[in-house]
């Protein structure tokens, strides 16, 4: 058994991505791996905070981090937002000692501090690399054969240089969903941004993007995408038939979190991988195998 | 002998912040410019946004609406070939920006980013629905019926929760005590 502290994020605990969460943690049940979940743990802030006051969004990020030091273990988190503004906290607060010394001070005002002990680490950094592509394949109950995957990565889990995998043409997904035995299909914008939140302030903007990475899918063969992040899937899936309405274009193309796609090889039901909260229905790219 | 006050330049202030050392290395080759996802539709590109700091143009700088365009994607930040954090100084001019009360009217991104950071404040949690609403009530409410169709998506497909999770009362006090000491402190 490996033991993590989890760290949800807002969408992935109750928010509108909950099914990733959910699916997390049914696969890690099947992988031998705990994850508990951080108490009281606060949002990370995001981008937003980060572009409004940044002392403000490292001291969200500074706490949870305080929280979890009492455990000692890798804080892992599903989300490529939390993960990216948690390794940007510890990095100012490494390289800025006057940025610590600000930070120490509130959170001192909390009764709290920071020491740095802890790495923070995204699900499938710690699934790729602490449990492997061996020990996956091997709880593979049904083959996904035949099943054509574009391996969507997004940005923020392979950039800034994070480190777990190459920041523009990163592979650990396509292996992952090859050992499931699915067939991932080239895919040249998998590492590019979907639009991010500017899918709410800048419509327009966001579908531009998202339209290409969905072009990009398509021509490739791919049956479904999987992504590793909350606001990519919500992007790519419940903004899909904006994008059809304004490029007048006839997509359908499934997206999934990867945890979901991995509970479906791994023989587990629609009710732990609440594969019907997918927008665009998933049933026919998975008929065979459900 | 030279004045006591004299002006500092904007690069001089921008290099001062954490994250905006690095405009000083720039050699205007304009990969990040090549590289940025929405460039184009930035009144300023990201290797004009660094030339224009230089030149001093700092209310130019501050209001223009590039910085919200920015994606946070960070692909300009491992192509730059002088190692400059782009990214992190997009960041640095963003919160400036909103300190001097100069963001861009031109989009509606710095508003979007002060709705969702006022839920995180007051509920240490971001209640998507009612970030969202405030948001279209803050911008503009006639769009929100326009999403009206992703939003009957989302609850058909069980997505949308009314009710926010919340943190315990002990950790919303004592969030709200570091976060009210963190702006005390004046920024990074």
């Amino acid at each position: 058994m490996k033991y993590y502290t989890y760290f949800p994020g807002c969408s992935s605990s109750d928010g509108n991505s909950m099914a990733y969460g959910h699916s997390a943690q049914a696969i890690s049940k099947v992988l031998d791996m705990e994850l508990m979940e951080l108490d009281d743990w606060n949002c990370c802030g995001s981008t937003p905070y980060s572009s409004i006051d940044e002392l403000s969004s490292f001291c969200l990020s500074a706490r949870n981090f305080s929280l979890a030091e009492k455990r000692g273990l890798d804080l892992v988190t599903p989300c490529s937002s939390c993960y990216v503004m948690m390794n940007r906290t510890r990095a100012y607060l490494r390289d800025y000692p006057q940025v610590r010394a600000k930070v120490d001070e509130a959170l001192a005002a909390g009764g709290l501090e920071y020491n740095g002990t802890v790495n923070a680490r995204h699900l499938l950094d710690v699934i790729v690399n602490d449990i492997g592509y061996d020990a996956i394949r091997e709880k593979v109950e049904k083959n996904l054969e035949g099943l054509k995957v574009a391996c969507y990565y997004g940005c923020q889990i392979v950039r800034p240089r994070l480190g777990f995998d190459h920041p523009e043409y990163p592979e650990s997904l396509d292996k992952l969903v090859a050992s499931l035995g699915a067939e991932p299909v080239p895919y040249p914008l998998k590492s590019q941004c979907c639009g991010g939140s500017l899918i709410i302030s800048n419509e327009d903007v966001a579908l531009e993007l998202m339209k290409k990475l969905l072009d990009s899918a398509a021509s490739s063969g791919a049956e479904c995408i999987v992504t590793v992040c909350p606001l990519c899937q919500t992007n790519l899936d419940a903004y899909q038939s904006r994008v059809n309405k304004k490029f007048k274009t006839d997509f359908h193309i499934p997206v999934m979190f990867f945890t979901q796609l991995m509970g479906v090889a791994f023989g587990l039901g629609g009710e732990d991988l609440m594969l019907k909260t997918c927008i665009v229905p998933v049933d026919r790219a998975l008929a065979k195998y459900l | 002998m030279e004045s006591k006050t004299q002006k500092i330049s904007f690069m001089d202030e921008v290099s001062a912040i954490p994250g905006g050392e690095g405009i000083r290395l720039c050699i205007q080759c304009g990969t990040c410019t090549a590289s940025c996802p929405n460039a184009e539709k930035m009144e300023h590109t990201p290797s004009q946004l660094i030339a224009m700091v230089r030149a001093d143009m700092r209310n130019e700088v501050l209001s223009s609406n590039a910085m919200w365009y920015c994606l946070s994607c960070y692909l300009c930040t491992v192509r730059c070939p002088r190692g400059i954090k782009q990214t992190d100084l997009m960041h640095a001019l963003d919160c400036l920006a909103v300190r001097e009360g100069l963001s861009s009217k031109r989009t509606h991104t710095p508003v979007m980013y002060r709705s969702f950071s006022d839920f995180v404040y007051s509920l240490g949690n971001l209640s998507e629905v009612g970030f969202m609403a405030l948001f279209y009530l803050m911008t503009n409410p006639l769009r929100a019926i326009k999403m009206l169709p992703v939003v009957i998506d989302l609850i058909k497909h069980g997505r949308l929760r009314i009710k926010a999770r919340r943190i315990s009362p002990e950790a919303t006090k004592q969030l709200e005590a570091i976060l009210n000491k963190a702006e005390t402190l004046g920024g990074v």
